[in-house]
């Protein structure tokens, strides 16, 4: 296989979490999207590795996923956070940050 | 190869439509199951790069471990159906745009630009490419202070999503007050902290 054929397997996944997250108003969706986008960004540099033949790349694949799980607990833990002080459940309505 | 590329395109088929599932699909709870698929088939996707302890590593963690995260938080915060924006805000048609502008980027990164680099169908592997052991090996010599930075990272993490999501006694009084989102169902006196 070619590996542009991966890298625009990866370019897709990518503009789709990127829509995702530009469309969705849930957080929990929106989280899931940003994991969609790193995911693209680990294909990517998974098939990076496999063109040059050096492992680099899986090692960098594997702490972008450890990256990953610690923003999913810690956005999890806000949006846990978020529920038992009875704000609501969307973006749009957590403007307070806004400055 | 026939094989490999008919395993590629299952496989890309399957993410694809895995990732439009988590973006489309209105019930949260529905969207974790798609990421899920879609995790499963990137796996797929990383043993055809011979990738295979990052692929293991995808789905026994990822798919595994982190999606039943989600469907703890989902399952408590109670997964229900959001609307589509109700106004056509100036959001709303900017968020596709904006994909989509990325999307011509980087296709004509990609594809139309005639990159010579990319343009190569990978070099030639020595044995035990990808395995465990000679990931681990790059972990602890090379790449060791990225590991141990991420084992800190993930402690910080664990604590501060302990700090973040337990129970303040204090703020429970104050916002008993009905807010604008009413919700029948009590939080549960049985706490669900959030573990790693």
């Amino acid at each position: 296989m070619d590996v542009v054929w991966f890298l625009v397997l990866s370019a897709f996944i990518f503009v789709i979490g990127a829509a995702g997250v530009m469309t969705r108003r849930n957080p929990l969706v929106v989280l899931l999207c940003l994991e969609l986008m790193l995911n693209a960004g680990n294909l990517a540099l998974v098939a990076f590795s496999r063109m040059h033949g050096g492992q680099a790349g899986q090692v960098f694949a594997l702490i972008v996923m450890v990256i990953a799980a610690c923003e999913v607990v810690i956005g999890l833990g806000i949006i846990v956070a978020m529920y038992r002080n009875r704000l609501p459940i969307d973006v749009d309505e957590m403007s307070e940050l806004r400055g | 190869m026939w094989f490999e590329q008919v395993l590629f395109f299952l496989a890309g088929i399957g993410a694809l439509a895995g990732a439009l599932g988590v973006v489309m699909l209105r019930n949260p709870f529905y969207s974790v199951l798609a990421l899920v698929g879609h995790l499963l088939a990137l796996a797929v996707l990383f043993l055809l790069l011979h990738a295979e302890f990052v692929a293991a590593a995808q789905v026994v963690v990822y798919a595994g471990a982190v999606m039943v995260l989600y469907v703890f938080v989902v399952a408590y915060i109670g997964g229900s159906d959001e609307p589509l924006r109700p106004e056509g805000g100036v959001i709303n048609a900017f968020g596709p745009l904006f994909a989509l502008a990325i999307g011509v980027e980087l296709s004509i990164a990609f594809v139309a630009s005639g990159l010579e680099a990319i343009d190569s169908r990978g070099a030639d592997l020595g044995a035990g490419f990808g395995s465990p052991g000679q990931i681990g090996q790059l972990l602890l010599t090379r790449f060791l202070v990225p590991f141990e930075a991420a084992s800190y990272l993930l402690l910080i993490a664990a604590v501060g999503a302990v700090v973040l999501a337990r129970r303040r006694r204090g703020l429970e009084d104050v916002g008993a007050a009905p807010g604008p989102r009413e919700n029948p169902r009590e939080p549960s006196e049985t706490t669900l902290e959030v573990r790693v």
